[in-house]
């Protein structure tokens, strides 16, 4: 007998929760728990009296899958509420990266061109090095790290995603 | 301002929340508590003697009462044995509050003496825990902590308090009730309307009701019944769901599932509609998802949405309080005038699945048959009405199988988490919340010894349960796996080195039994109910005997293995099979 792997979907869920102790390590865990993925996840806190923190989760999974995740979350008690963006509609996905880059001559020329292009900012700099700071869809963040790779990449930081539905209402 | 300490908050907190009774066992991390427990008479404490023991204890005291059973423990192996208990509460969807104890807040995190990471270890198998910091904020949390262990699906909560939380004070004006956990309760009315109107529409229509129904109370048995004879479905029910609905009426098909009845599980495989009501899809009632009852439609009542279309898909869900839900169904059904179709013709099919008479077993005149003695033990305490605890196992399916149940409540297994070792101190939580029923532990010889050290804590609190071990010399279930699935190779499954029962009893000042003859299985248990005080029989029944009928794990629910088919042993097993558990 073989193990049968199932079609996968991306989903971005927007969650907001008690800012309370222990609150990241049972989402965490409910997801290594019951055998879901995560591909990003970010958390800060969100509110003036820092009461409530918004986790940002990638995940991805068969649709039923992402359903029970959706509803499993749910079910915790510090959990005040579950937005699914992918399945709500149309969204904005932001993610920022820092990208060292090192290098000399034609190699450190190409680099900052390129950073112009893709309206990254120089944050730090030695004479033969650069920080980038560059923020977007996660595409063009994977596209930038690819052309920093043949341009001499040293190491790359990036925060994961989050997430907002378009237009006037909140998820 | 007056101020009081840690623990004196707690034990005022517990008193208003009505706890009458505390399972636990006394450690260095608990003592401010247990001190507080000496100056206090308005909580009864019951010394166990593993706190594994006080979990299930606390499980056996919540599911009889309907009240939440509560745990007191210490820091470290105190909370770490109490972990099976909890685990099994949450599968059972149990209430239960349990309080541990923890190293003093300064200490966590060093490795100290008798620390574990209770809050990190119980994350996944607790409805919700909490580490206490301030005795501030504990009148608070144990107010939430029962909230949500009673409301919604119950579940356990843990509360872990450190040894310097329990004897700072706080002053007697607490923080804030929180009021964060609010879990729906009725059905949205559009879908009552559209449940109301499949139900009627349906010619092949089943019940299918599980342990939500006993969760929700006393009245949603009773308004399953009500439903039940307006719309005259048949009924089954899960292992967790038995005795929400009277084994003698005739809609009553018995349990589902891996050994439900025969006419249950082809009464859901034909139907055209399933209404599932506090029942969750296990895999033990679906067998194989993709032969579950294919051509019905299915209703879906329950308090937790996860629980929906996570195994098996559904056409309407109803999100609800199952005792709320069934009374707007009700409502809905009358109030509309609503009739059933003709189902005369679904009866007698359903007659016809009966007629095969699923729960037959082969009769001997030598060996006790282990079917016959659940059928004698039935009969015999029928009057009495009594509460049947269970360990995991081969007894425990004949039990659910041959003893019948009439009303909620009387029935305590452990059916999610299948915790061997539950019955015993289970029987003794549901001795105590009914002190004059009669509260028998149907046991297997080896499960019996995972939490046997309990015999001691019914001696000391003059507790009659009475065990009645279904003595075939092997863990019955693994060997009849071993038997089917692995071609009898019998790893391990042997019950060698058993104890005397009958000296085991004595040594604990219980008195022992034993059967190891037909003519003396009645009087053996007639002798039992009538011993004033708690009593062991070892009952010995056929070693051999098998638990029919079955489908095996991943089978499809109607490919079910009835005495009398071929010889298991020439059904071929594939890998999938033995890969299924």
């Amino acid at each position: 007998m073989h193990i049968q792997h199932r079609e996968q979907e991306r989903h971005v869920l927007a969650i907001t929760v008690d800012n309370e102790s222990g609150i990241l390590a049972k989402i965490a865990g409910l997801f290594t728990a019951r055998g879901y993925n995560i591909d990003s996840l970010t958390v800060a806190d969100i509110s003036e009296n820092h009461n409530v923190s918004r986790i940002t989760i990638v995940t991805h999974g068969p649709p039923a899958v992402i359903d029970q995740i959706h509803a499993q979350l749910e079910r915790l008690v510090p959990v005040h509420k579950v937005s699914d963006l992918t399945e709500l509609g149309p969204h904005v996905e932001r993610e920022l990266a820092l990208v060292k880059v090192a290098g000399k001559g034609d190699n450190r020329v190409e680099a900052l061109r390129l950073a112009d292009v893709y309206r990254a900012k120089v944050v730090d700099s030695t004479t033969e090095s650069f920080i980038f700071e560059i923020t977007g869809a996660p595409e063009k963040i994977d596209s930038f790290v690819a052309l920093m790779r043949e341009l001499g990449l040293v190491e790359v930081g990036r925060t994961g995603i989050v997430g907002m539905m378009r237009g006037v209402n909140g998820a | 301002m007056t101020e009081r300490s840690g623990a004196d908050i707690l034990m005022d907190t517990l008193v208003e929340q009505g706890v009458e009774v505390v399972f636990g066992y006394p450690g260095g991390a608990v003592l401010p508590i247990y001190d507080a427990l000496f100056k206090d008479n308005r909580i009864r404490h019951i010394l166990v003697r593993h706190e594994a023991g006080a979990a299930h204890a606390a499980e056996g005291y919540a599911r009889s009462t309907g009240k939440p059973g509560v745990v007191l423990v210490t820091s470290g192996p105190g909370a770490t044995n109490a972990v099976t208990g909890i685990a099994d509460a949450f599968m059972d969807s149990i209430p239960m509050v349990v309080l541990t104890g923890q190293v003093a807040t300064a200490m966590i995190g060093t490795d100290a003496f008798q620390e574990a990471d209770t809050i990190g270890i119980t994350r996944h198998c607790t409805k919700h825990n909490y580490l206490v910091k301030d005795p501030a904020d504990l009148a608070a949390t144990i107010n939430e902590a029962f909230k949500i262990a009673t409301t919604g699906r119950p579940g356990p909560v843990v509360i872990d308090i450190p040894k310097d939380v329990q004897v700072a004070s706080a002053p007697a004006t607490q923080s804030e009730p929180r009021s964060r956990f609010n879990p729906p309760t009725t059905g949205a009315p559009e879908a009552i309307v559209e449940a109301v109107a499949m139900l009627a529409a349906a010619k092949a229509p089943v019940l299918y009701t599980g342990g939500g129904v006993i969760n929700s109370g006393p009245e949603a048995s009773e308004l399953l019944r009500e439903l039940q004879d307006l719309c005259g479905a048949p009924l089954t029910s899960t292992l967790m769901g038995l005795g929400a609905f009277p084994a003698q009426n005739k809609a009553w098909l018995g349990m589902l599932g891996m050994h439900g009845t025969y006419e249950a599980n082809m009464a859901m495989n034909r139907s055209d509609l399933v209404v599932a009501i506090g029942a969750r899809f296990d895999d033990r009632v679906t067998g194989r998802i993709e032969d579950f009852a294919p051509n019905a439609k299915k209703i879906h009542i329950d308090i937790d949405r996860s629980s929906i279309n996570k195994t098996v898909q559904v056409d309407l869900p109803i999100i609800g309080d199952c005792t709320l839900v069934l009374r707007q169904m009700i409502d809905e059904w009358k109030s509309t005038g609503a009739s059933a179709q003709n189902l005369a013709e679904w009866y007698a099919r359903i007659d016809g699945w009966r007629a095969r008479n699923s729960l037959a077993y082969p009769q001997s005149e030598e060996e006790i048959m282990p079917q016959l003695a659940i059928e004698r033990l039935f009969e015999l305490t029928r009057q009495y009405d009594p509460i049947i605890t269970t360990e995991v196992g081969q007894h425990q399916m004949w039990a659910a199988q041959h003893f019948h149940f009439f009303s909620p409540n009387k029935w305590l297994t452990s059916g999610g988490l299948g915790t061997m070792g539950y019955g015993l101190p289970a029987a003794i939580g549901a001795q105590l919340g009914n002190p004059d029923a009669l509260v028998i532990d149907v046991a297997g010889e080896a499960s019996i010894q995972m939490n046997i050290q309990e015999l001691g804590t019914a001696s000391q609190y003059r507790l009659p349960v009475k065990i009645f071990i279904l003595n075939n010399e092997y863990m019955g279930m693994v060997r009849q796996w071993q038997e089917l699935t692995y071609e009898s190779r019998y790893s391990n499954s042997y019950s060698d080195s058993l104890p005397d029962f009958v000296k085991l009893a004595e040594a604990y000042g219980w008195k022992g039994i034993v059967i190891d003859n037909l003519d003396d299985l009645d009087a053996g248990i007639t002798a039992m109910i009538e011993h004033d005080g708690p009593v062991i029989v070892d009952c010995r029944v056929a070693k051999l005997a098998n638990c029919l009928p079955m489908f095996r794990s991943g089978a499809s629910h109607t490919d079910m293995i009835l005495y009398g088919d071929e010889a298991p042993a020439a059904i071929t097993v594939t890998a999938e099979q033995k890969a299924s558990v």
